[in-house]
Parts: structure tokens; C-alpha cells; sequence
């Protein structure tokens, strides 16, 4: 596993335009600094986030997976969230079901004012699934049938 | 009980209290049963009751061909009258408009099914007519009603993968699982859709776990628990673990169970401030 050290996770981060967009935007103007790993993907609202994005984003080869919006009580649309919350409920323990790492698949609620606690929550993602190593079954599964250069392989750490 | 139901089945033709009755008929093997849509109060002879009767008729309810032939009576078993409790509530369809034949039972299937060994709707939960004698019903323990769950959430992560995927593996993509759900209801399901295109329509791995994954997701807080769904896979994929896995967290985290109140709020349409979120940071 010589690799292993060389190994950089591909993190997909689902992100509501209002609270968490807002958040790392701050992270940003601020200059604080965080791990390059992250793919953010703005959303309106974590309520307009179906499941499948998830499964999408380990499709094409993501390693870790962020959705994180605005803290209960804040949503711009006043219920999003706690809509997302109940599915979160469900749709977690069943990939946990299925074999996939809950970690692979975090949560958070950051707000506009957490420039820091989005730094802390977006390294604390990369460094556990960095710690778990790449999601080679996902990518077995997904390069089935393509030889390894092909576009489904899409994890070109771990060929 | 199959003298009283064809009566009952001649009487509401007779008045027109409905148009067509849903019910089961012979098979061409003893062992068998069809469904049967009896429009003729002459031709209710046709109607059977026994253990063969493993379908769950409310799915003709989502059906254009079924609906055509007008207001129907449905013959139902307690499994099968909870999906019309859901459907009630789902705005699917109003009471008034069916007349439910409930019919108790003690089990169906030969060896029963699993639905059959912790089932506490022995009587129908929902009728207008109840055919054959009361059954009272029994109570589950929360433990006891997913205690088939136990041996696979038992399984080490890698394990579970391993399983899973040699069972997903099998999916031929024919969509009886969804066909046949009386709760699968969307006119356009989310495996037709091509701009984009959400799942892999191929029989891949990749897409029949996602495609496994978002039809048991898809029926969260619905269904029922008729076990139709893995009936008629002919791949024999234990599509009912993932139904009850989901099943267990809707009444865990929500204190929910599909079909069984017509007047709890659906989980999934729902929400409470206080929901569960000791995994989110
Ligand atoms: S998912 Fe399967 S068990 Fe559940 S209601 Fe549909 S057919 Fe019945
Ligand atoms: S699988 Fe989902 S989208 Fe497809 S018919 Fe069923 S509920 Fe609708
Ligand atoms: S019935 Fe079985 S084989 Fe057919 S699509 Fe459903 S899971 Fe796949």
C-alpha cells in the first residue's frame, strides 16, 4: 500500500445557497484556508437535494460526500431542511444497510456567519475519508465492463 | 367464506353499488389463483377464496385498464387493506369511491410467507364487509416485527457490500418490483427519465444499485409490507430486507407505521422540529 500516503479523496459537498454557500464564501473572503478536495455543488435548499445526487456523485468516482444547509429554524424556505432531515433519517441507515461507510456521507449545518465552522467540518470530511481510503467497491462496480482507462473509471488515484 | 363472498359480490352488482369487483379466481393449478374482474352478478361463481390468494389486488387501483371498468369492490387481506389506507392518504383515491370485501386470514403461500409469521392484521384493519369469521388480532414487540433484519445488520460493512452487490448483480432491470407495488404510483417513475439520465437503464452494477437503492428509498414511510414486490422477482433478489430496513427507521425515528392509521400524518410529508439529528455536526 505504498499508495496509500498518496492518496487525495475527491470530496463532493451538496451545499444550500443561503446558510452553507455563504459559510465557505466567508471561509474564502477571510483567507482562511482549507483542504483542496472539496467539489462544492451550490444548491437553492438541502430540501431540493434528492438522494440520488448522492449516489451520482459515487458514480462518478467521489470518494466522500458533504450536504450541510442551515441550522432548524433558519431555512430561507422555512421547512427545507427539516424535510431533508427526515429523509437523511432513512436514506443513511439504508446505505448503511447496503454496505457504505456512513462516513462516507457526512451532514452538517453550517451558517452564513460559520466561516469557521465550515473549515473545521470540510477538513474533518477530507481527513476521515482520506483515513478510509478510496471507495474502491463503488469504483469496482462502476468500471465493470470499461477497461481501466475508460470513462468509468473514474478514480485515477487508484486506477 | 366463499358462499358469503360471491353473495356479497352478487348483491353490490345486483344494486350497483359498484361497477366490478377485484377478486381472485382459479388458477389453472390448484395451487394457483388469478386475479378477476367481475362485472356480471351471473359470473360471481368465478370468485375463489384460499390460501393460494397471494396478490395484492389494490395495485389495480393504479391501473387505467382496471379503473375503466368503473367503481370497484376489492377484495382485500389485512396486508393488502393497509396499501389502501396509504392510498387514501396519498390523495390516490377517496374512500367513498371503493367498497373493500375484507377477507380475515391466517396466512397465504405454501410455505407461508414471512409477512405471514409476525402478522397483526389477521382481520382487516379497513372494510365495508368483512367476510369470515373475526381473528383478533395479535401484537409484535418492535424487535419481533424486524427480527428478520437481525442476521444482515449483524454483517461486518464489507460483508453487507459483498451480499448486496452479488444480489444486485442479478437485477435484470425489468421493473416487476415497481410494476406490481400498489404504493410505485408515479406516472413517469424516475428510471424513464433520460435528460438527464438519473439511473443506468442497462442491467450494470452501478445501476442496479442505485436503481435498488432509490425504489425501496421511493417507498419509505409507504410501504405496506405485502412482499408483492419480491414475489414476482424473478432474480429472487430480497428486495423485502430493504423495505423493512426502511420500515424500522420510519417507526424508529419517526414512530410511524405505514397503513395502520388513517389518520397519522405520512412520515415522509412530514416533519417535527425535534426529528433526530445526532448525525448531523
Ligand atoms: S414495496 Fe413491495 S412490499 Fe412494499 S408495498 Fe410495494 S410491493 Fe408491497
Ligand atoms: S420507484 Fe419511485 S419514482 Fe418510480 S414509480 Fe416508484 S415511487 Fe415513483
Ligand atoms: S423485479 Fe427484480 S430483477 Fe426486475 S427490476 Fe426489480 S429487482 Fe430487478
Amino acid at each position: 500500500m505504498a499508495e496509500e500516503t498518496k492518496f487525495e479523496p475527491r470530496i463532493v459537498a451538496f451545499l444550500c445557497n443561503w446558510c452553507t454557500y455563504a459559510g465557505a464564501d466567508l471561509a474564502g473572503t477571510g483567507r482562511n484556508q482549507y483542504q483542496a478536495n472539496v467539489r462544492v455543488i451550490k444548491l437553492p435548499c438541502t430540501g431540493g437535494i434528492d438522494p440520488l445526487f448522492l449516489i451520482k456523485a459515487f458514480e462518478r468516482g467521489a470518494d466522500g460526500i458533504l450536504v450541510s444547509g442551515c441550522h432548524p429554524g433558519d431555512c430561507h424556505y422555512n421547512s427545507g431542511n427539516y424535510h431533508a432531515r427526515r429523509r437523511w433519517n432513512v436514506f443513511r441507515p439504508l446505505l448503511e444497510f447496503c454496505g457504505i461507510n456512513p462516513e462516507r456521507i457526512q451532514f452538517s449545518w453550517v451558517s452564513a456567519a460559520e466561516g469557521g465552522k465550515w473549515v473545521e467540518t470540510i477538513n474533518g470530511v477530507v481527513d476521515t475519508v482520506r483515513a478510509l481510503g478510496p471507495f474502491e467497491g463503488y469504483q469496482k462496480i462502476n468500471a465493470v465492463g470499461s477497461d481501466a482507462s475508460g470513462e468509468a473509471a473514474t478514480s485515477g488515484d487508484t486506477g | 367464506m366463499i358462499e358469503a363472498l360471491r353473495k356479497k359480490a352478487e348483491e353490490l352488482l345486483k344494486n350497483k353499488t359498484v361497477d366490478v369487483v377485484y377478486g381472485y379466481g382459479e388458477g389453472s393449478v390448484p395451487e394457483r389463483t388469478r386475479p378477476v374482474f367481475i362485472t356480471k352478478p351471473e359470473d360471481v361463481n368465478k370468485l375463489t377464496w384460499n390460501k393460494y390468494c397471494v396478490y395484492n389486488l389494490t395495485t389495480y387501483l393504479k391501473k387505467q385498464e382496471s379503473r375503466k371498468l368503473g367503481k370497484p369492490a376489492i377484495v382485500v387481506k389485512g396486508c393488502d387493506a393497509k396499501t389502501i389506507t396509504v392510498l387514501i392518504k396519498e390523495s390516490q383515491i377517496k374512500r367513498e369511491d371503493i367498497y373493500i370485501i375484507g377477507v380475515t386470514c391466517t396466512g397465504i403461500g405454501d410455505p407461508p410467507a414471512t409477512k405471514c409469521k409476525a402478522c397483526d392484521v389477521n382481520t382487516p384493519l379497513i372494510y365495508d364487509e368483512l367476510i369470515g369469521e373475526k381473528i383478533g388480532n395479535k401484537e409484535f414487540s418492535f424487535e419481533e416485527r424486524y427480527a428478520e433484519l437481525d442476521e444482515y445488520e449483524k454483517l461486518s460493512e464489507q460483508e453487507k457490500w459483498d451480499f448486496w452487490q452479488k444480489q444486485f448483480e442479478k437485477c435484470i432491470k425489468c421493473y416487476a418490483c415497481s410494476s406490481i407495488c400498489p404504493l410505485c404510483f408515479c406516472d413517469r417513475c424516475i428510471v424513464d427519465k433520460n435528460q438527464p439520465q438519473w439511473i443506468d437503464p442497462s442491467a450494470h452494477p452501478r445501476g442496479n444499485l442505485s436503481w435498488n437503492v432509490t425504489r425501496a428509498y421511493h417507498l419509505a414511510g409507504r410501504c405496506i409490507n405485502c412482499e408483492e414486490c419480491q414475489r414476482v422477482c424473478p432474480a429472487d433478489i430480497p428486495l423485502n430486507l430493504l423495505n423493512k430496513k426502511l420500515a424500522k427507521e420510519t417507526e424508529k425515528n419517526f414512530k410511524y407505521r405505514s397503513g395502520y392509521n388513517v389518520d397519522d400524518e405520512l412520515a415522509m410529508a412530514t416533519y417535527k422540529e425535534d426529528d433526530n439529528q445526532d448525525f448531523i455536526k
